[in-house]
């Protein structure tokens, strides 16, 4: 973060510069980096390009007049696909996640420190040096204690505020207790210090809770940060015929906007002058662009791509389409909010029995005679020996290494919550466009073009913003085809690219013939030969094995679509599963919840942002990475690449995870269950404490590093 | 006793001073990137120009 501010401090000499954040899945080598670096920062109006390889983005930092959408068109002419990010995707999860990370390195640092200091007290230092020893162990401990301890003090004092109790009540009460106990004993000398024994806990604790939060921030970044800008406003026509500029909360139905090729419409309207295309896909996930005339219904978030069109605003604000379905979402999400961890489950259960011990061991010290001292002292060694430093470790450990799994098979997942859900999937329901099919347009016939006429074709596509044009251009750029150099390149709206190529008129467009009639056709001309590409939108590789494996699984699986019923019926057919067609977002919602109250727990996989609804209300949920920001944000986990077995290996992973997590109940269960007995007896030292604690720990992390590889 | 008196001292700078070194480069952002350190260092820099234009 900090290196991105240092390019401003040259700000004075230039124009203003802005920062721009790119995700650029397709790097893949040192040569992407230099290529991306190089590219870009010799581009005129950039100042620096700066890759940072893990997170798969690109930082630009650019002159303001350069929009986004020129970056990642000069990204596309390297070879990457890129995608913007929001300016600082982070911010608040990072924060928290980096003091996580502090309070494990102090915690480190005093644990190592004290033990050291404890391990020769233990083998039999004397006199003097004991109590040097003790007292080094407190001066180092004590700190220590209190800045590592405060995420879980905070917690705890949270949860008590509200009247609850949670794990964190037992961890600081043990801490303190023990710490406290301590350094009683320090200053009356003689007795035994647990310094070593609270710092450990803290370690091992905040090494759980950290990889937690590096897991969600991972994916989060991944996911959240994917937020396409929308229309901030429009420019508005008042009655005098003057235009100016009006913020999208502030526009009113009956404002008339206009808006340019190019430009995102910022509210709901129709169409009163002009014919256009539209790209609706941040509403449908489909790209096929849709002819727009005269009293057509467009919506907001909605790109216009070809021509200027005025509309006569009918609904902006919270009233728009988009934002009625953002509500639909918020609804389904609820149910989904209700459902509690299994750690959580676990602690309910586990945070009144280790108070109950605790007490009823104070109190059975005390009724034998003990003394309040030395029952406190064992009421101490009873909440530091059941602390759950395994079972604080069981879960997030299990979980981080098999989300590492997935991601390196191009699956995020977004928290440990999500990966429970994922195991107890029995039942998939499917979108169609965009998920079982790749939503996007692909060109069939490049196979017939020479190296010329593809050398042509791409240089008119990559002049363009249109889908199609985007298709035929990617397509073409990846088999490594070089553009022509042509000269008078122009749009004409409606029409397509013109230009001339060795004193030939060329052009890529609307066909001559009249057989274009949903837009899937374009035409290429060189002077007088003409020919005609295809689209389609094809399935996704791998659908029909994908499925086979979901049976196995004894997940059927069955399409919900918002698409004509014979469409989708044809590709249900085509890969054998059943199939329900014109469903609107609502309808998904009723089929879910129907579902599940015949007791499924339903995957919904989608990517539209009509999906979003019936992707909160699912049991879990899944989307592509081509899906809309509205799907990505809604879905459990998001899969980058084309195929679909992404899904059956995300459901097998969660069920390994689940698995290795009841193992390590079990074996941290199990642990205490011996150690317990012994605290009682009063004969936990410290030693025992730091030694039964540290090889319980190891023995959790290395059942879940078993996880690696279970995403194969 | 006396080697204690200055062994104590030393460990406890060593720790110190990793844990300062581990805080500093948190905060320098060290840890943004270790994959593409890892990968860089295989960047051959031969197109000079290139390189000063950014």
């Amino acid at each position: 973060m900090d290196q991105s501010s240092n390019p401003a401090e040259f700000q004075t000499d230039f124009a203003p510069l802005e920062d721009s954040r790119f995700a650029v899945p397709g790097m893949r080598c040192a040569g992407c980096i230099s290529k991306l670096e190089t590219g870009m920062g010799s581009l005129p109006g950039v100042v620096a390009a700066r890759v940072n390889f893990s997170a798969k983005q690109l930082a630009v930092t650019h002159e303001a007049s350069i929009n986004d959408r020129v970056l990642i068109a000069e990204i596309g002419k390297l070879g990457f696909q890129a995608q913007p990010l929001s300016a600082n995707p982070l911010g608040r999860d990072d924060r928290e996640r980096k003091r996580l990370i502090r309070a494990l390195g102090v915690a480190g640092f005093g644990m190592m420190n004290v033990m050291l200091l404890s391990v020769s007290v233990w083998s039999g230092a004397a006199g003097t040096t004991r109590e040097l020893f003790t007292w080094l162990s407190a001066l180092i401990g004590v700190p220590v204690i209190a800045y590592a301890g405060r995420p879980f003090f905070d917690s705890a004092l949270m949860a008590l505020r509200n009247g609850r109790t949670n794990m964190d009540v037992p961890i600081s009460i043990g801490v303190i207790l023990a710490t406290g106990m301590s350094l009683y004993e320090t200053i009356a000398g003689g007795g035994e210090a647990y310094f070593e024994s609270a710092a450990m806990l803290l370690f091992f604790l905040l090494a759980g809770r950290t990889l937690d939060a590096v897991m969600r921030d991972r994916a989060r970044a991944g996911i959240e940060s994917l937020l396409r800008q929308q229309a901030p406003g429009a420019m508005v026509l008042d009655a005098s015929g003057a235009t100016h500029w009006i913020k999208a909360d502030d526009l009113a139905p009956g404002d008339r906007m206009l808006v340019a090729a190019g430009e995102n419409l910022a509210a709901d309207g129709i169409i009163e002058r002009g014919a256009s295309q539209c790209d609706i896909s941040l509403v449908t996930g489909e790209s096929a662009p849709q002819n727009c005339g005269v009293g057509d219904r467009v919506i907001a978030g909605a790109v216009n791509l070809s021509a200027p069109i005025a509309v006569r605003v009918t609904a902006s604000g919270r009233d728009t389409v988009i934002a009625d379905i953002a509500r639909l979402m918020d609804e389904a999400g609820q149910s989904r909010s209700r459902y509690v961890r299994i750690a959580d489950r676990a602690s309910r259960l586990y945070a009144p029995a280790v108070h109950t011990l605790a007490v009823v061991a104070f109190l059975g010290w005390m009724i034998a005679g003990a003394g309040w001292h030395h029952s406190l002292t064992i009421a101490a060694a009873v909440l530091i020996i059941t602390c759950p430093c395994a079972l604080g470790l069981a879960v997030p450990v299990s979980q981080v290494v098999a989300a590492g799994a997935l991601m390196r098979r191009g699956v995020l997942v977004k928290d440990g919550s999500a990966l429970e859900r994922f195991a107890q999937i029995d039942r998939a329901l499917f979108d169609k466009t965009g998920t079982i099919t790749l939503g996007r347009l692909k060109p069939l016939d490049l196979d017939r073009l020479t190296q010329e006429q593809g050398a042509v074709a791409l240089a008119l596509a990559q002049a363009s913003r249109h889908p199609i044009a985007a298709a035929i251009r990617d397509e073409l750029a990846a088999r490594g085809i070089t553009p022509a150099s042509l000269g008078d390149l122009a749009e004409q709206s409606g029409e397509g690219m013109r230009g001339t190529y060795r004193g030939q008129q060329v052009s890529l467009g609307r066909p001559q013939s009249a057989e274009n009639v949903d837009g899937s056709v374009t035409s290429l001309s060189i002077g007088d030969v003409h020919i005609n590409i295809r689209l389609t939108d094809a399935l996704r590789p791998d659908v029909t094995a994908a499925m086979d494996q979901l049976r196995q699984m004894g997940v059927p699986a069955s399409i919900i679509s918002g698409d004509r019923v014979d469409a989708v019926n044809a590709v249900a057919q085509a890969i054998g599963i059943a199939a329900q067609g014109h469903a609107l977002p609502r309808d998904k919602i009723k089929a879910i919840e129907e579902l599940q109250s015949a007791g499924h727990r339903v995957l919904m996989v989608g990517d539209g942002l009509n999906d979003g609804p019936a992707l909160a209300a699912a049991t879990a949920s899944m989307a592509p990475a081509s899906a809309t920001d509205m799907g990505q944000q809604a879905a459990d986990a998001v899969f980058t690449g084309d195929s679909l077995i992404a899904v059956p290996v995300a459901i097998r992973a969660a069920r390994k995870t689940m698995r290795v997590v009841r193992q390590n109940f079990a074996l941290a269960i199990g642990y205490n269950a011996l150690a317990v007995p012994l605290a009682f007896a009063g004969l936990v030292t410290p030693f025992v404490a730091a030694i039964a604690m540290s090889l319980s720990s190891v023995l959790v992390v290395a059942n879940a590093l078993r996880l690696t590889r279970a995403a194969q | 006793m006396s080697g204690l008196l200055l062994l104590i001292p030393i460990a406890l700078f060593l720790g110190l001073a990793g844990l300062g070194a581990f805080l500093w480069a948190m905060s320098n952002g060290q840890f943004e990137d270790p994959e593409g350190a890892a990968i860089r260092i295989l960047i051959e820099d031969e197109g000079e120009s290139n390189v000063q234009g950014s």
